[in-house]
């Protein structure tokens, strides 16, 4: 097989993964922050890309545009989720969290099947059907001004936590939950925060996804388990790890499809998360358990 | 008014005889619930949901338009119950099930082999009898079923009609393909197409050979790399059996990494229907596909194209709506033959079937003894504008094949 195939498909792996790498650094950043595992994660990923489905219709306007409009109102779907239902969980067994968020997730599914049918929709913008040229190698449009969202969006998430005073109270909490509550902070406020900056990002990487696949109501749980599958291999909690662990995620399901048969590519995405779990429990840039 | 003495009627009647009678009561309610007259009730098993909504909601519209043709014919009436498949076959067994619980006296269903499957195996148990609209996997009818009818070809019937068909077309068109990529879902049909092609191709002397084999998931939200590894054998024509979602995305991928074959020859549903043409408008040109068709000189047909236009403007008559109108003609036909709705008397009219008055190409409708239509033709056709035309079988055709395909580039 030529070398511009191999080059072809993983160039579109790796763009694909920093989108699930951007969905799952939502996953990572409520688990890291709030230590609430969210189940309904890739739920809330198709609420966004049904949002970007509905704006593009009925309006015309491109999901790149809705990106930051859309991110902001799963935001606030996130702030809103964390104080009100949520937090009165924080405290209980983690079989009780569970529970309430598969019971959210096969909520937000149904209605969005009452809604929206179930049938598949997309978005067919004026470059849907592009590709860019550079000698042997092609790159789909979509998949090329998605992959660079994610890399912006994961940058401005990344200074956001390291320079603005709000992230670091953030991280304060996720490192210290006692020591921020004595120095004085609003654990529960910074919580809800910490959740909605989760839920704007699985939102962009949702608005960006309908960009390169389908939308049906049915297609969360599909996103939750691969987000998953990213976390664990990345390292839960790690939001460089997260990142990570997409591009690997992307990247062997699209050589995994060329090289065997393309039916079994999410089989060896779990072979990785078996060898990980395995090997290095903890994650490619987890840290240990003390 | 008369009066009944229920005193005489308890001295003529001892315990024994009473008992003897509720028994034989209760051993004949079923038959006698289920032979009743009026309309028969007809269960309509279809993937309205799921993944293969669309192609189970195109069935429907063949049953939409069946009862004023039905007038017409002098056939009698139906009453239709719905049922959703929801595209899962444990869905398509229990809704079958409920249905036939709830006084279904015959089943139509259910454009899936898997889930069709699974009906057969309720409605056999049950003594119901079932006629398959659409289904190809050639286990349905090889199980030796007593209730089962289909009047769609078999996955080796389709094969053996496409193969034929082909080299027509490439006899017409003075061009043929030396190698081609064959893609299909992994799912039943597929699966049982792709043991049928490997098996026959050897048989026919086709002119091309397989270069690459690549199964997929029907329910994929991405086929560039399946795509990209079918580029990368550089095949003359890709050789299809797909469904409906995954052709926009086989297609759409075409378009992005700039490749057009000189050929789609496709053994399944997906690339003819209205869907695939409004969604994709000009890069929806050319796929052939070779699969059950109707022979749109056949009066009948006419008629059908006819009632669908009407009832649904702009939506051109496809394999669903003339196989699910013609299961529900086979019913109806064999109810009047009957006379009655019991489902043994049913079945046995059935298994004497002989329409010759019907749409789809090929003499007509009679079943062999395993409940199997053998008469029934594969047509060729090919995406024009925004409509298909017959290529193929000539009797049957009403244009010229174009070869080969317009470069996705150059369409504007």
């Amino acid at each position: 097989m030529p070398f511009d195939v191999y080059l072809n498909v993983a160039v579109g792996g790796i763009l694909t993964g920093l989108v699930y790498g951007l969905m799952a650094l939502g996953l990572s950043v409520i688990f890291g922050v709030v230590r609430v595992v969210n189940f309904a994660h890739g739920e809330m990923m198709s609420i966004a890309m049904f949002l970007a489905v509905v704006c593009f219709s009925t309006f015309h306007l491109d999901p790149l545009i809705m990106l930051v409009p859309i991110a902001a109102v799963l935001f606030a779907f996130g702030y809103v989720l964390q104080s009100s239902l949520i937090n009165p969980f924080i405290t209980r067994p983690e079989h009780s969290q569970f529970l309430l968020l598969v019971a959210l997730a096969i909520i937000i599914v149904n209605v969005l099947l009452i809604v929206f049918g179930p049938d598949a929709r997309s978005v067919q913008t004026a470059y849907a059907l592009d590709s860019f040229q550079f000698g042997p190698l092609i790159v789909d449009a979509t998949k090329l001004y998605a992959g660079i969202d994610a890399i912006v969006v994961a940058a401005l998430l990344f200074a956001f936590f390291r320079f603005t005073s709000i992230g670091k109270a953030i991280r304060a909490c996720a490192d210290n939950y006692t020591g921020a509550l004595v120095v004085g902070l609003n654990v529960n406020r910074l919580y809800a925060l910490a959740f909605g900056i989760g839920a704007a990002c699985v939102g962009a990487a949702g608005v960006m996804m309908t960009l390169i696949v389908d939308v049906t109501p049915l297609i969360g749980p599909t996103y939750t388990l691969l987000a998953f599958v990213i976390v664990i291999t990345g390292g839960l909690g790690s939001m460089l790890g997260a990142l990570v662990g997409g591009v690997l995620i992307g990247l062997t399901e699209a050589l995994a499809g060329l090289l065997f048969t393309p039916s079994a590519k999410s089989m060896f995405a779990f072979g990785i998360l078996v060898l990980v779990l395995l090997f290095r429990p903890q994650g490619l840039l987890g840290k240990r358990a003390a | 008014m008369k009066q009944i003495d229920i005193t005489r009627v308890h001295t003529r009647l001892d315990r024994r005889q009473l008992l003897a009678g509720t028994a034989a009561a209760v051993i004949a309610a079923p038959a006698i619930v289920r032979a009743d007259t009026g309309p028969l009730k007809v269960g309509v098993l279809l993937p309205r949901s799921g993944f293969e909504a669309g192609i189970g909601q195109d069935c429907r519209r063949g049953v939409e338009i069946a009862p004023a043709i039905f007038k017409s014919l002098g056939l009698p009436e139906l009453a239709i119950i719905d049922g959703d498949t929801e595209s899962s076959v444990e869905t398509a067994r229990a809704r079958a099930a409920k249905m036939i619980s709830d006084g279904a006296q015959l089943l139509v269903g259910a454009f899936d082999s898997g889930q069709t499957l699974a009906i057969a195996q309720v409605a056999e148990q049950n003594g119901v009898p079932l006629v398959i609209n659409i289904a190809a996997a050639p286990e349905i009818t090889d199980q030796g079923y007593k209730f089962i009818f289909r009047n769609f070809p078999t996955a080796g019937m389709i094969l053996s009609d496409a193969f034929d068909n082909q080299k027509q077309v490439f006899g017409l068109v003075g061009a043929v393909p030396k190698t081609v990529v064959f893609m299909h879902v992994n799912d039943t049909f597929g699966t049982a197409m792709s043991k049928g092609i490997n098996f026959l191709m050897p048989k026919f002397n086709m002119p091309y050979s397989i270069a690459d084999e690549i199964p997929y998931d029907p329910a994929a939200h991405d086929l560039s790399v399946e795509v990209a590894k079918a580029k990368a054998s550089n095949p003359d024509a890709l050789l299809l059996v797909s469904r409906l979602n995954d052709a926009m995305l086989i297609t759409r991928e075409l378009v992005k990494q700039r490749w057009t074959p000189q050929a789609i020859l496709s053994m399944g549903p997906g690339w003819y229907e209205d869907q695939y043409f409004k969604t994709l408008g000009k890069l929806a040109e050319g796929p052939m596909t070779f699969a059950p068709w109707y022979d749109p000189n056949k009066k009948l047909s006419r008629t059908l194209e006819a009632a669908l236009a009407k009832t649904y403007p702009g939506v051109n008559l496809n394999t669903n709506h003339v196989f699910t109108f013609e299961a529900l003609l086979v019913a109806a036909d064999a109810y009047k033959r009957a006379g009655t709705t019991d489902p043994k008397a049913l079945a046995d009219a059935l298994r004497s079937t002989n329409i010759t008055d019907n749409v789809s190409i090929g003499p007509g409708i009679q079943f062999n003894a395993k409940g199997q239509n053998d008469k029934v033709k594969n047509g060729a056709i090919q995406n024009r504008g925004d409509k298909t035309v017959v290529i193929a079988p000539q009797a049957a055709a009403n244009a010229k094949p174009v070869w080969p395909l317009q470069p996705y580039q150059s369409r504007g």
